[in-house]
């Protein structure tokens, strides 16, 4: 069960009707939020997704603009994580997995016979819910990814970019080449976050990124999330209505594999217009 | 409550379980105070030094010399060479069906390995003398001897196979998923996160499959007294004879040396020092594996 209205982490109102709502500061770009999405970087059409038997997603079409940050919100097994997995083909390792409909990335199918997975991961940069450093340096947890992927330019430069960029440089510089692990997990996630913006993504997949960080690591990823929206589109799944509601441009609902509502964030979160997510968002289920 | 039944019931139990137990305990501890006995009343007549660093072995002709170098080498040589041929292919199975079979494939393979490693030892080492060394090595590298290293190598090489493979699939089932994840997020190609990701992870868990195949060469006995001969050789030339540690002892048990004579006697010197390197060898092993299982639990 997810509360949604806590007082200390927002300022919240009782209407008349006696169902609270989240006050969403106006964010720039917002009247272009309220629109609907005209040039998306993904598009999903009719996409549904299955595990052998299981349907996990089911006929979702949803448009996520650029440069922009997108929430998944929902119940936990609603398709959130299968749904997200999708775009940046991680699914495919799951060899019951199938997918039907299609999914565009800049208009091109990400399933289409010509789209070479792995290039694609590189355009589309994913973080995942426990950090997963890998086993090496700071400096070289950064620099895989980019070497591997045929980096030509000045490697010291990118980590440095990369780790600014992450927010997390100025703990970090004096131990690069310290194991990874001996970072907190809030330090370790940004790390996550660094190594795949060094690769420079336009896009950056996040599935619950914070859901294994404390409040105050949670607040800088989010700080940092809202840096990241200048130079890469965001598509973020989340099990707290108040960081969806915080950091986003524009939310999804799920519930049940299906895509119930999608609209400009403060819209979902004032002005619904779908009675179930009317009740998620309040905590009448979750 | 216990009835006084049940009670005699469960110390009966009890006291079989720890019979059972005790046979094997007690058998290692013989086999350990014979070796050690033998070896001493060898010990007396041929000081160690001269065995355990002279060069030549000649225990049963004239002139006499107990040299146990050359037994040693050929051991090592064999058991090395038969490592060059199945790390490559152990470590290239066990990434194959961790990294890259299907679970049907997986399913299918898994039995294969093992009716393998059930082959009986002897018959690798009848496929060595009769197949590898006249039909393989020989066309291909006339000198080599109708014994040699190189074809005992090469069937002891297969016979560990399948410790190394399966012990290192385990190894590398063992690494956390959400590494592999993490890399393939990186845009790396499966055999780049294999290579430079799991297979690196695993590396503890690897090592000691290598090093119990290892003691498992080194105490092989019947496939390498078959392929390699009988010839105490200080040598690291594969396709010269050689002798092992183990097909001396075979060697002699067979042939009719009296009990309590020195000739008899060697066996059990060269026995222990056998059980000495493969105890050590078992040992390093079950350490590396601890500090591996560490890591991830
Ligand atoms: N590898 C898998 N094999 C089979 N079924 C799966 C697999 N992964 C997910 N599922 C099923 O698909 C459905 C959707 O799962 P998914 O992980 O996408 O949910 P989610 O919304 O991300 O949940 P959570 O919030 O708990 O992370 C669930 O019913 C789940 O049981
Ligand atoms: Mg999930």
């Amino acid at each position: 069960m997810v509360k949604l209205m806590t007082p200390e982490v927002r300022p919240t109102t009782a209407n008349s009707a006696g169902t609270f709502t989240v006050s969403v500061a106006p964010k720039e770009g917002s009247d272009a939020a309220h629109q609907v999405v005209a040039s998306p970087v993904i598009e999903a059409r009719d996409v549904t997704i299955c595990y052998g038997g299981t349907l996990a997603v089911r006929s979702v079409s949803l448009r996520i603009p650029e440069r922009q940050v997108t929430a998944i919100i929902g119940p936990s097994g609603c398709g959130k994580s299968t749904l997200l997995r999708a775009i940046n083909r991680m699914n495919d390792f799951i060899p019951s997995m199938s997918i039907t409909g299609s999914l565009l990335f800049n208009g091109t199918d990400v399933y289409g016979a010509k789209t070479d997975p792995v290039e694609l991961r590189s355009r589309i940069g994913m973080v995942f819910q426990k950090p997963n450093p890998f086993p090496k340096s700071i400096f070289r947890n950064v620099a895989w990814g980019a070497k591997i992927n045929g980096y030509r330019g000045h490697i010291e430069e990118l980590v440095e970019k990369s780790l600014r960029q992450a927010a997390l440089w100025g703990e970090v510089k004096d131990k690069l080449h310290d194991s990874a692990y001996a970072l907190s997990g809030g330090q370790q996630q940004r790390l996550c976050i660094a190594r795949a913006i060094a690769l420079s993504p336009e896009v950056l997949l996040m599935d619950e990124p914070c859901s294994a960080l404390d409040p105050i690591a949670t607040a800088k990823i989010e700080d940092l999330i809202d840096q990241l929206k200048s130079r890469f589109t965001v598509v973020l799944v989340t099990h707290n209505m108040q960081q969806a509601a915080r950091v986003s441009d524009r939310t999804a609902f799920m519930y049940m594999g299906e895509l119930i509502e999608y609209d400009a964030t403060d819209l979902i979160f004032t002005k619904p217009k779908q009675q179930r997510t009317q009740d998620y968002i309040t905590g009448r289920f979750g | 409550m216990l009835t006084v039944a049940q009670r005699v019931k469960e110390r009966g139990v009890h006291a079989a379980l720890l019979a059972c137990a005790l046979v094997s305990i007690l058998t290692t501890l013989g086999i350990v105070w014979v070796l050690l006995t033998e070896s001493l009343a060898f010990f007396q007549q041929v000081s160690p030094w001269d065995f355990y660093l002279g060069t030549r072995w000649a225990p049963l002709l004239e002139p006499r010399s107990y040299g146990v170098l050359p037994l040693v080498c050929g051991t090592f040589l064999v058991a090395g060479s038969a490592l060059l041929v199945a790390i490559p292919v152990g470590l290239a199975t066990a990434v194959f069906l961790s990294e890259y079979a299907t679970p049907r494939m997986r399913g299918a393979a898994k039995p294969v390995l093992e009716v393998l490693a059930g082959v009986p030892t002897v018959v690798y080492g009848y496929f060595a003398l009769m197949f590898i060394t006249p039909h393989v090595l020989r066309p291909l590298l006339p000198g080599t001897g109708v014994f040699n290293a190189a074809s005992a190598a090469i069937v002891v090489g297969v016979m560990i196979i399948p410790t190394i493979a399966s012990l290192s699939d385990d190894a590398l089932r063992a690494v956390p998923r959400s590494l592999r994840e993490g890399a393939y997020a990186l845009s790396t190609t499966k055999f780049e996160v294999s290579a430079r990701v799991t297979v690196p992870a695993a590396l503890s868990g690897i090592v000691a499959a290598i090093l119990l195949a290892l003691a498992r060469a080194i105490g092989e006995t019947m496939a390498v007294a078959l392929a390699a001969g009988m010839t105490p050789n200080l040598t690291a030339n594969p396709l010269a004879s050689i002798q092992t540690m183990t097909s001396y002892i075979v060697q002699v048990s067979l042939g009719d040396t009296p009990a309590g004579t020195i000739e008899y006697q060697t066996i059990f010197a060269v026995g222990l020092t056998l059980f000495l390197i493969t105890l050590a060898t078992n040992l390093v092993a079950q350490r590396v594996m601890r500090r591996f299982r560490e890591v991830y639990e």
